[in-house]
């Protein structure tokens, strides 16, 4: 069967009552705790993990569908309704679309928002489709050596190129590694790390680990932290645009899904970058000059789209290779190693149904996510009034529940702690989770993956230097490596400027 | 989830920095994990030596060194007057100190929860996680506080225990629920 008749097939799947009903479901739960602060997709997913012991796969992916997009919808509407973005992504949509609702345009933000998503979330998801399979097909091709090579490139650029200081981003890929080997060796069954505790043997359960660094970490930095005056809502109504405001938009959010899909693509992509980038691009670009920093419309269209552009683009190395560049897909493959299905290249092979049904879904929860959110933009904002004593209690009942469920024993709940205590700390002294994160992913799979190259290659370590592609990548890891060093000595060590700097700095300006 | 936008960003002067001394735990942190890591994998032996080189002590060791090389990385940094930026977030108020004594008693909290939740089960465990918590963060309405948190607990005891088949503890209400 080719590509289109697979998507049909994955539509035909998701278009069930019961299947529309989970779509639904991870529809407005995204929403919800995009819009709630101190949740994000990422701890939602992670939550609902338990569920993947119960619900059929493609349930599962459906709802976790629709909490992707919708938690990137939800976080654009906290930003437009308060001024305090809580996600890196949606920095940006705040600059000019907090200027808007406090000019009384918040229904004018909230729909460019909305509208920019759909379609940025709809080109993206066609290009996703056109692009997975292609790369999945040139994956599957390649050796172990190569695919070594790839997982060392994501982990390098994960932890080297974003956040702000290499240094914090190797710690915490550190501690990701480090709580990766806890468990019995693959090869010679001997337990690693495991405190001698028989409950250690098969390693420490993914769920409990994201919810803790996630959810517990949080709650626990929140509750240090928690402000005391309530921050101030804008009250909206119904969003919607004039013709004008139409006019205006269009362009930006064509432009915008062209940055943000390539970016979230790579290995290193985030929505920082693209989100940064469409900002600029619309400042130069805008008939409207004088209204940039007073509340512009392009500038909440543009990077609104390049944000759920990368999102999408994020798909297209996670279901093809199998890796994890943001947060969210991270966790999303813990729930493939649940199912026991082996996320990597042979996915759209092995898996062709299930791929092609969460790809259907995507485009059915970016659709559900237009028809329910204009419509309800009001209640999100009440959403937004929650109590917070209350929301971080639930987030820590939750958390709680979420991670006993997956084995029922307390020792489960003990490490939920040590890791959530570890979470706070890493909020509290800058260290980036994600590459924490990635590293318990691809630890074990890297060490895997060597150990098999060379068992393959009888011993001989010049086997991982095997493959074109693999020596090809090993020469792009040392030149990311190299650049930031290389730049500096060319321009007689003055401090470049990272990307969250030129951030704060347009944010100054505005 | 980084980029604290409203951070009050700290200016560190060249000429003021101060060290921020409480960044040591995380070296501390790093040195006891490299530390057990290259303990523990001394321990281990390697059968497969001829085709296996790597063997499974090499990843724990190098893991342990990189950890402790970094400790010592960092901690040069910090003296240097290295300080990281505090997360911020929609709810995080950086503007004043920390309030610990919250954290503390959360922390007493999900203590609590864990020895308590095979023995009394998850239904009463859980009101009082949420009832509990949200009283050491500020809503002294304890009635309402340990309504909701019973809703919840019990409602996710039965919702697992139908929907989705998974017995949480029924702990001393064992036979009642």
């Amino acid at each position: 069967m080719d590509n289109l008749s697979w998507l049909m097939e994955g539509f035909s799947q998701a278009v069930t009552p019961m299947n529309l009903l989970y779509a639904v479901i991870g529809v407005l739960l995204g929403t919800a705790v995009g819009v709630l602060p101190g949740i994000g997709p990422a701890m939602t997913v992670a939550l609902l993990l338990p569920i993947t012991y119960n619900v059929s796969p493609s349930a599962a992916f459906i709802m976790f569908a629709g909490i992707y997009y919708g938690g990137m919808y939800g976080g654009s509407t906290t930003s437009i309704l308060l001024n305090t973005p809580g996600e890196s992504a949606s920095v940006i949509t705040a600059i000019e679309g907090n200027k808007m609702a406090r000019a009384g345009r918040a229904a004018q933000a909230l729909a460019t928002a909305a509208i920019g998503s759909f379609v940025a979330g709809s080109i993206g998801t066609m290009l996703l489709v056109l692009f997975a399979p292609i790369v999945s097909s040139w994956a599957v091709t390649l050796g172990a050596p190569s695919y070594l090579a790839i997982m060392l490139l994501a982990m390098v650029a994960v932890t080297a190129i974003l956040g702000n200081s290499k240094l914090r981003g190797v710690i915490s890929l550190l501690l990701g590694l480090a709580i990766g080997l806890v468990g019995i060796d693959f090869l010679t069954g001997q337990p690693r790390a495991t405190f001698g505790l028989p409950q250690l043997a098969d390693g420490i359960d993914l769920v409990v680990v994201a919810v803790a660094v996630f959810a517990l970490g949080e709650a626990l930095w929140v509750a240090a932290h928690l402000r005391r005056r309530p921050l101030e809502v804008i009250p909206v109504g119904r969003p919607w645009m004039a013709k004008s405001d139409w006019k205006r938009s269009w362009k930006p959010w064509l432009r915008g899904t062209a940055y943000g899909f390539p970016f979230g693509a790579l290995p290193a992509g985030g929505a920082e970058l693209p989100t940064f980038l469409s900002y600029i691009t619309e400042k130069k670009l805008t008939k409207h000059p004088e209204e940039f920093g007073k509340g512009a419309i392009e500038g909440v269209a543009g990077p609104e789209a390049a944000n759920n552009a990368s999102a999408a683009g994020t798909l297209v190395p996670m279901l093809s290779l199998g890796l994890p560049t943001n947060a969210t897909a991270a966790v999303m493959l813990t729930a493939f190693v649940s199912y026991g299905i082996t996320p990597g290249p042979t996915l759209f092979e092995k898996e062709p149904l299930l791929i092609w049904t969460l790809i259907a879904s995507l485009f059915i929860g970016n659709f559900l996510l237009l028809v329910l959110n204009l419509p309800l933009a009001p209640l999100w904002a009440k959403l937004l009034r929650t109590p917070r004593p209350y929301l971080y209690a639930g987030i820590l009942f939750f958390a709680t529940l979420g991670a006993f469920a997956v084995n029922l024993q307390p020792l489960d709940l003990a490490l939920l702690l040590v890791f959530g205590l570890l979470g706070l700390m890493m909020r509290r002294f800058g260290l980036p989770v994600l590459p924490l994160i990635i590293g318990v992913i691809l630890g074990p799979r890297i060490e895997r993956q060597l150990r098999q190259t060379l068992q393959l290659g009888g011993g001989d370590w010049s086997s991982i230097f095997s493959e074109p592609v693999a020596i090809a990548t090993y020469v792009v890891i040392t030149l990311l490596l190299a650049l930031p060093a290389i730049v500096q000595l060319i321009r007689h060590r003055r401090p470049e400027s990272t990307v969250q700097e030129m951030i704060e700095k347009e944010r100054d300006n505005a | 989830m980084s980029a604290g936008a409203d951070t009050p960003a700290a200016p560190v002067e060249a000429s003021q920095r101060r060290v921020d001394k409480a960044q040591f735990i995380v070296c501390v942190v790093l040195a006891v994990v490299g530390v057990f890591l290259i303990v523990d994998a001394m321990s281990l032996t390697n059968a497969f030596a001829k085709v296996d080189p790597v063997g499974p002590k090499l990843f724990p060791i190098a893991i342990g060194i990189a950890m402790l090389v970094c400790a010592v990385v960092f901690a040069v940094a910090i003296l240097r007057g290295e300080t990281g930026e505090a997360e911020g977030g929609e709810d995080i108020d950086l503007s004043e100190p920390s309030d610990w004594k919250t954290v503390g008693l959360l922390i007493a909290i999900f203590v609590a929860t864990i020895v308590l939740i095979v023995p009394l089960g998850w239904a009463i465990t859980g009101t009082f996680l949420f009832a509990a918590s949200a009283t050491v963060l500020g809503s002294h309405h304890w009635v309402r506080n340990i309504a909701i948190g019973a809703v919840l607990a019990f409602g996710s005891f039965y919702l697992f225990y139908v929907g989705l088949g998974i017995p949480l503890p029924a702990g001393i209400l064992d036979g009642i629920l």
